[in-house]
């Protein structure tokens, strides 16, 4: 059952430095013999000196020598010499490699060197920056540059080129800009100060609306995962009545499906349209396992909700060893599609990651599936008429223990779903369901026993609450926030958002 | 007395009491820690069956209070260490790891024994009857209340992993030196731990048969079994769910307390919501409302628990599994009530 994984393919640096080694095969002996010599013998002091001097000639073929040198060879008079790189060197060197590569002649290159030394880089690099600026034309790469030029800039210790990066940066839209005009609006200066202050302002009005529409994204997202994950709960609690303490291990289950399609698929050619295969093949996998519990174990606990978590709780105990026995206890790795990774680009700071789009898609497509089978089938039907009196639904010739065997099915191939679901999204581990099983139970708490709207309404509130309060408080408080919050609700309004009315005593 | 137990059941208990106090003179260190461990277990169960086998509440958030119980002890054990720690500070060591100058509020007067006792009692009592009270009061009920007590617990365990609780974070407290004065980990120390345990499991054994001997457990009993019938006969039910909710809250803290110095170490991971439904089962599995069922419980489960994970680490979630899912549909009574039944058969 487990999938070999294809060797990782060489990341794109190293490819390139191998290129360039084959290139320039001929020692380097154009370039400054002292530097080349201090970079093989000197201590790490020198080596930096070195690696700079090496950067300001600006010659291609230092290239080659630093890309040797990050890979601890520096070839001398036609000897190789080894050399001890550690973090602070590999830094330096790094950093150079992506000044020189500014200049090279492909504009995918430079692109993405631009973008690497745009994550921050050393201020030494300012002046190969600049000299790549004179040369620049590419309308993409430009602003890219200037920007990076701005905050080695602001590093700088002189004061006029400071309030020059400063106005700079008030005119873009990164947040990094906006990380280094925060930082300078402390600064002990006056002058920059106010200039920073200033511009950080112009920065955060501009960034404002994609926050806000960054947050709201983010809050939909979450609600949408909630949802999936609660759906089938809705059902199986809310409907038949049973605590499924299991119903996390049914998302992981989902999970694991969608892993071992995705092995088969691995090796056909097909390996983007695997998840057209994997999202039935978890459905009906978690529910084929939903379906063997209920006959086999909970059909004698109805009535019984306090037995049923402990039956379900040790249920799912064995489900999650099992897994681990077959799978092992790491996480395995599912890859996404090639069409869902990248994402949108709706403004300078906000990207909606292709994944998350599709899963609130998906939860809305399941949403509406289950709306359908459930309002306009007849096992929607006999389904809706066993949770209103079981009773008089079997007076009347409804099959009173195979709906609900096929009500358990359906909610657990549900949470399958889910789980097919957040296979795209992070880690596939034993301990996947176990991170839902709290939040579950409580969206279709707060919603409310036995009605879908109040599910859907939960999940959504839940999920724009809990990530709005994470931006102000941090994820843990935030989520501690909200479980009380709940626990406060349930105890105002035990019945959930949306109740069923009765006028029972029980109620 | 004779209310309590007949002559049987108090001969029973005076020999339980002579083995308890001689037991730790022949046995291992390891056998006196584990036998130690499951008997602060017991306590818990008997505090678990208090309120779910005798008032039909299944509370979840029983492993909090025993956490709560043990950090109290903890706080405690931490200052007794004094300047023996690694950076030689009047601060527990994880206070120095993350630079902190003084002591946080919650830790005031944590190194006066009393004062920490006093928390073990009130801090699981008063989040009890806190919660509890007001719980009852908008009638949250069954299934319901289960699940929020589990949200409580989990709630509690992600401030705990916090550092800035203040409470040492992931690794909790451990590393403890001393206790009143005398080493923790020496023998006779150990063997003073083992007793008092013992003392404290025959004690919480007698109190709570007391109660369920007494009117007041009748209206448990009551309670469990028509509580809105019991409501409509007059009795205040909040009023005696939110006392046996707090009392047992109350026990609870106290096993902690004894389990921490024995075990040497409490972190975050005792309030995992798992840990709770654990106890549940303890209690369903030695039978509920029986009180000598849930001891036995707690003493087979977590017998087998500290062999398997020596033996066959991988199967023991297979086994706890399976006593869940047997116990539930096999034992509705537990092992209490089917030795019952066979006697019964044979009389």
């Amino acid at each position: 059952m487990r999938g070999g994984a294809a060797p990782p393919a060489a990341p794109f640096h190293m490819r390139l430095i191998f290129l360039l080694c084959v290139l320039v095969a001929s020692p380097a002996y154009a370039l400054d013999r002292e530097a080349v010599a201090k970079l093989a013998f000197g201590d790490n002091d020198q080596k930096i000196e070195a690696i700079s001097a090496l950067v300001a000639e600006g010659d291609p073929q230092a290239l080659a020598v630093l890309a040797r040198f990050a890979e601890g060879e520096v070839e001398v008079d036609g000897k190789k010499v080894e050399v001890v790189i550690n973090n602070r060197l590999r830094g330096a060197a790094g950093d150079a490699l992506a000044g020189l590569r500014l200049l090279a002649p492909e504009r995918a290159l430079r692109a993405a060197a631009a973008k690497e030394l745009a994550t921050g880089a050393d201020a030494s690099m300012l002046p190969l920056v600049k000299k790549a600026l004179e040369k620049e034309t590419d309308a993409d790469i430009r602003p890219l540059l200037e920007l990076v030029a701005a905050s080695m800039q602001m590093k700088s210790g002189d004061k006029a080129q400071r309030l020059a990066a400063i106005g700079m940066l008030g005119e873009s839209t990164s947040p990094n800009s906006k990380t280094l005009l925060a930082e300078a609006a402390r600064d002990a200066d006056e002058e920059i100060r106010a200039e920073a202050q200033k511009s950080l302002r112009a920065v955060e009005g501009r960034l404002a609306w994609g926050e806000h529409l960054g947050l709201l994204f983010a809050g939909v997202s979450l609600g949408s995962i909630l949802l999936l994950a609660a759906l089938g709960l809705a059902i199986t609690y809310g409907l038949l009545g049973v605590i499924n303490m299991a119903h996390g291990e049914l998302i992981m289950i989902g999970a694991y499906t969608t892993y071992v399609v995705q092995v088969f698929f691995r090796h056909t050619g097909f390996f983007d349209w695997y998840l057209l295969a994997a999202v039935p093949a978890s459905f009906v996998v978690a529910a084929a396992v939903g379906m063997i519990l209920e006959r086999v174990v909970i059909r004698w606990l109805y009535g019984r909700p306090l037995e049923t978590l402990l039956a379900t709780w040790g249920i799912s105990l064995m489900l999650i060893q099992l897994v681990r026995t077959l799978f092992g206890a790491q996480n395995v790795q599912v890859e996404n599609p090639a069409f869902m990774s990248g994402g949108i680009q709706v403004l300078s700071n906000v990207v909606l990651p292709w994944s998350r789009v599709m899963i609130i898609v998906f939860a809305g497509l399941v949403l509406s599936g289950m709306w359908l089978l459930l309002t306009r089938t007849r096992l929607g039907l006999f389904v809706r008429g066993v949770t209103q009196n079981r009773a008089m639904a079997s007076c009347v010739g409804v099959p009173t223990a195979r709906v609900d065997t096929w009500a358990f099915g359906l909610g657990s191939g549900i949470a399958g779903l889910a789980g097919c679901a957040l296979s795209q999204l992070g880690n596939v581990g034993p301990d996947l369901g176990q991170g839902y099983i709290v939040d579950s139970f409580l969206v279709v708490v707060f919603g409310g026993v036995g009605q879908l709207a109040g599910t859907v309404y939960a999940a959504l509130t839940l999920g724009f609450a809990n990530k709005f309060l994470e931006a102000w408080s941090g994820a843990v408080l935030a989520k501690i926030a909200l479980l009380v919050f709940i626990i406060v609700f349930i105890q105002r309004r035990p019945q959930g958002l949306f109740a069923l009315k009765g006028r029972s005593a029980e109620a | 007395m004779t209310r309590l137990y007949g002559a049987k059941g108090w001969i029973a208990l005076g020999l339980a009491a002579l083995l308890i106090a001689v037991l730790p003179l022949y046995l291992s260190s390891y056998w006196v820690t584990l036998l130690g461990k499951i008997m602060c277990y017991a306590i818990v169960a008997i505090a678990m069956d208090l309120i779910w086998g005798y008032c039909g509440i299944l509370s979840l958030g029983h492993g909090l209070f025993f956490a709560l119980g043990g950090y109290a002890m903890g706080m405690y054990l931490m200052r007794q260490i004094g300047r023996e720690g690694q950076y030689q500070s009047d601060l527990p060591d994880f206070m120095v790891f993350l630079d902190w100058k003084q002591l946080p509020w919650q830790w005031w007067n944590t190194d006066q024994f009393w004062w920490a006792m006093l928390l073990v009692v009130a801090v699981p009592g008063l989040l009890a009857l806190v919660f509890g009270y007001f719980a009852f009061r908008s009638r949250v009920k069954g299934v319901y209340f289960s699940i929020i007590t589990q949200a409580l617990t989990f709630a509690a365990m992600l401030l705990f992993f916090r550092n800035a609780t203040g409470f040492g974070g992931n690794n909790g407290f451990t590393d403890f030196k001393r206790i009143l004065g005398f080493t923790i980990t020496s023998p006779e120390t150990r063997a003073a731990l083992f007793a008092v345990t013992g003392a404290v499991l025959i004690g919480t054994l007698l109190l709570a048969r007391w109660i369920v001997t007494s009117k007041l457990g009748r209206v448990l009993t009551a309670i469990r079994d028509a509580e809105t019938r019991a409501a409509f006969c007059g009795y205040d039910t909040v009023h005696y769910k939110v006392a046996v909710f707090t009392l047992s809250a109350v026990i609870c803290g106290i096993a902690g307390a004894l389990y921490v110095p024995q075990v040497g170490i409490i972190n975050p991971s005792e309030m995992s919501p798992a840990n709770s439904i654990e106890i549940a089962i303890w209690v369903a599995l030695g039978g509920r409302g029986t009180l000598i069922g849930p001891i036995l419980g707690a003493g087979v489960v977590n017998g087998a628990k500290s062999f398997f994970t020596q033996a066959f680490p991988e199967y023991w979630l297979y086994f706890l599994g399976l006593i869940f899912i047997l116990a539930t549909l096999f034992l509705p009574r537990g092992i209490a009530g089917f030795a019952q039944r066979l006697k019964a058969r044979r009389a």
